[in-house]
């Protein structure tokens, strides 16, 4: 696997307004943006991000509504122009490409799943989630056969002929994500797409989105502005604030180490032990005895807390099996402890 | 009085007589540019009349359940057309039935297009629009006299007397619903990677049809408000006796006709009102808008 990034964004700059140069050149000189926009009366929709994806990663981008995520997103397909910056997606500068190009480009490298779903309402679900086929060009007889395959996978067999309006919003958001998954591209944009969800149906999504990554093992470039979510399926996460990127990282380093005042607002409501894996807070000991019981390396602290109920210590394995390490209860509630010192302790 | 500030009559004049140039250098050309509408008129008259009267009573109310799925519409359309037929006014409805459908076809063919440049486009939606307000606001009297000057008395310009009124409504919902089409689902059409035409026809106008099918509705209406007027300038059909009986000061041969044209109406607004709301229901629009 070569080590290029799938997806990789560099100072991506987009000025919405009738005169984006003006505002950029400012912006250039060091202005603020408040007094940018002021000055010029252009909103400044992304200011300056770069990011790189990884092949096979869940990234998430967080942030609150007005943060630039969703401009940001839709600048890897070019549904939206930067105003300056650079895109390549597996290597090829995405800018650069004519209408032809783009449109093959989204027709065969990436495919997007919607807030809003964005079905067609006058199709059944099998010809909209055989859409993005029949936009390619493929066989009628092919694409409604895989259509049918991918309406099974996310769980709707029996609505291939129902009308979208006569499904609920979580079953509309499975067609959305068929839709997207049988174009068969190696990159997935979801832009919110549990975020008009109810939190159960949204928390089932979540979960097979991450079962249907370990077959899969696309690379995803995930929106939301639900922190928790975020932790929960992010292999990294960026938080987006005013258009800006703050911090950028592994779940835990946001948790652990949050950089400034507003991600610190996020980390004080949310699950800790949601977000910190066993693997950064275990001990490591060459002769440590053969543990009762184990979890893997990609264990999260939730995980292992039931465990602490019956045994002391719980051992952390790698793939193959082999113990690496192990965690004590002492260790977790630490690891939970650290950052919320705000109630006044006494010792008698 | 507002004071005379200049000599309008050589405008006035001016006006005229380049009519009356157009009229005499152009009118032979102008008529054959016209030639397929009455073309179109004659075929769909003629073989409305040849069919059998019955055939068209069945298949207007077979048109009607298949709107509605219900009893009620097409028992109305049954007596309506039996009416029609009692009162001796089947040939002249059929008459006016074709310049109604002829002059809806052609309105549906040159406002579709319009409609869809101005959705594409605001600068040709600011230039048409003030022409679109001009068509309907125009006495058509005043834009009848050229016309009539222009291809003679006949059925030619009552056809496009009714084009001129019938089809600023249906350009304008075209634009309307063209532009109101859900911009999610439209720009999950363009990130498969669409092409603008595969949009338009796979997304859009599919979109907007409820819309447009209420501008063909619309349309047909407004012919038929046109036939009393076309008839002055021989288009024939239930206006003409409209026109006799005002002549004739025969009251019960205007009232009967007049009845004939709103049943006509009523028939055509209800066939396409029901075919609209069950497009609406299909593709779950009525629901979203509640």
């Amino acid at each position: 696997m070569s080590t290029l990034p799938a997806i990789d964004i560099r100072n991506v700059t987009k000025i919405f307004g009738d005169d984006p140069d003006a505002a950029l050149a400012l912006l250039k000189q060091g202005t603020s943006k408040d007094d940018v926009q002021a000055e010029t009366g252009q909103v400044i929709g992304v200011d300056n991000v770069s990011l790189s994806v990884e092949r096979g990663q869940i990234y998430v981008v967080m942030g609150l509504s007005g943060s630039g995520k969703s401009t940001l997103i839709r600048h890897v397909n070019r549904l939206i122009d930067p105003t300056a910056g650079e895109i390549y997606v597996n290597g090829v500068d995405v800018l650069s490409m004519n209408l032809e190009e783009l449109r093959h480009f989204r027709r065969t490298q990436i495919a997007m799943v919607f807030q809003k779903f964005g079905l067609l309402p006058h199709r059944s679900v099998i010809e909209n989630v055989a859409y993005g086929l029949e936009v390619r060009g493929e066989e009628k007889s092919k694409r409604l056969e895989i259509a049918a395959e991918w309406i099974e996978t996310v769980g709707l067999s029996g609505y291939e002929h129902s009308q979208p309006h006569q499904l609920s919003g979580g079953q509309q958001q499975r067609v959305g994500l068929a839709r997207a998954l049988a174009m068969d591209t190696e990159i997935l944009l979801m832009d919110e797409a549990f975020s008009a969800l109810d939190p159960l149906i949204r928390s089932g999504m979540q979960d097979e989105l991450m079962s249907l990554q370990r077959k899969l093992n696309k690379t995803i470039l995930f929106i939301t502005h639900d922190f928790d979510e975020a932790l929960k399926i992010g292999d990294r996460v960026a938080v987006l604030k005013d258009g800006v990127l703050i911090q950028e990282g592994t779940p835990e380093d946001i948790v652990l180490k949050p950089k400034n005042a507003h991600i610190e607002e996020f980390v004080a409501d949310v699950n800790k032990a949601r977000a910190i894996h066993v693997k950064s807070i275990m001990s490591r000991d060459d002769n440590m005895e053969k543990c009762e019981i184990a979890v893997t390396e990609a264990a999260r602290c939730e995980d292992v807390l039931p465990l602490f109920a019956e045994y002391d210590w719980v051992g952390v394995t790698d793939d193959a099996g082999k113990q690496t390490g192990y965690v004590t209860a002492k260790a977790v509630i630490k690891a939970l402890a650290k950052h919320q010192g705000n109630i006044e302790t006494t010792s008698i | 009085m507002f004071p005379e500030l200049v000599d309008t009559r050589p405008l006035r004049r001016w006006v005229d007589d380049s009519l009356e140039w157009v009229v005499r250098n152009w009118g032979d050309e102008f008529e054959a540019a016209a030639q397929p509408l009455l073309f179109l008129l004659n075929t769909i008259q003629s073989f409305l009349l040849w069919l059998p009267w019955w055939l068209i009573i069945l298949v207007l109310v077979g048109l009607a359940y298949a709107a509605t799925r219900r009893l009620v519409l097409p028992i109305i359309v049954l007596v309506a057309m039996i009416f029609l037929g009692l009162m001796e006014l089947w040939e002249d409805s059929i008459k006016t039935m074709a310049l109604m459908i002829a002059a809806t076809l052609s309105a549906i063919v040159l406002s579709l297009p319009m409609g869809i440049l101005m959705a594409r486009s605001a600068i040709t939606r600011r230039i048409v629009t003030p022409i679109l307000d001009l068509m309907q606001t125009l006495p058509s009297f005043v834009y009848l006299i050229p016309v009539v000057m222009i291809f003679g008395p006949g059925k030619i310009p009552a056809l496009i007397a009714t084009i001129v009124y019938a089809a600023p409504p249906l350009v304008r919902l075209t634009d309307l619903g063209l532009r109101l089409v859900d911009s999610d689902v439209l720009e999950a059409s363009r990130a498969f990677g669409t092409t603008p035409r595969q949009r338009l026809f796979g997304v859009q106008i599919p979109l907007a049809m409820p819309t447009i099918l209420a501008g063909i509705n619309q349309t047909t209406m407004m012919a038929l408000a046109m036939v009393v007027i076309a008839s002055m300038i021989g288009a024939g059909g239930l206006g003409y006796q409209v026109l006799q009986g005002i002549g004739r000061l025969e009251v019960s041969r205007g009232l009967f006709a007049g009845l004939g044209i709103v049943v006509l109406a009523i028939i055509f607004d209800r066939v396409t009102q029901a075919f609209g709301k069950q497009l609406q229901t299909r593709i779950g629009l009525s629901e979203e808008r509640l």
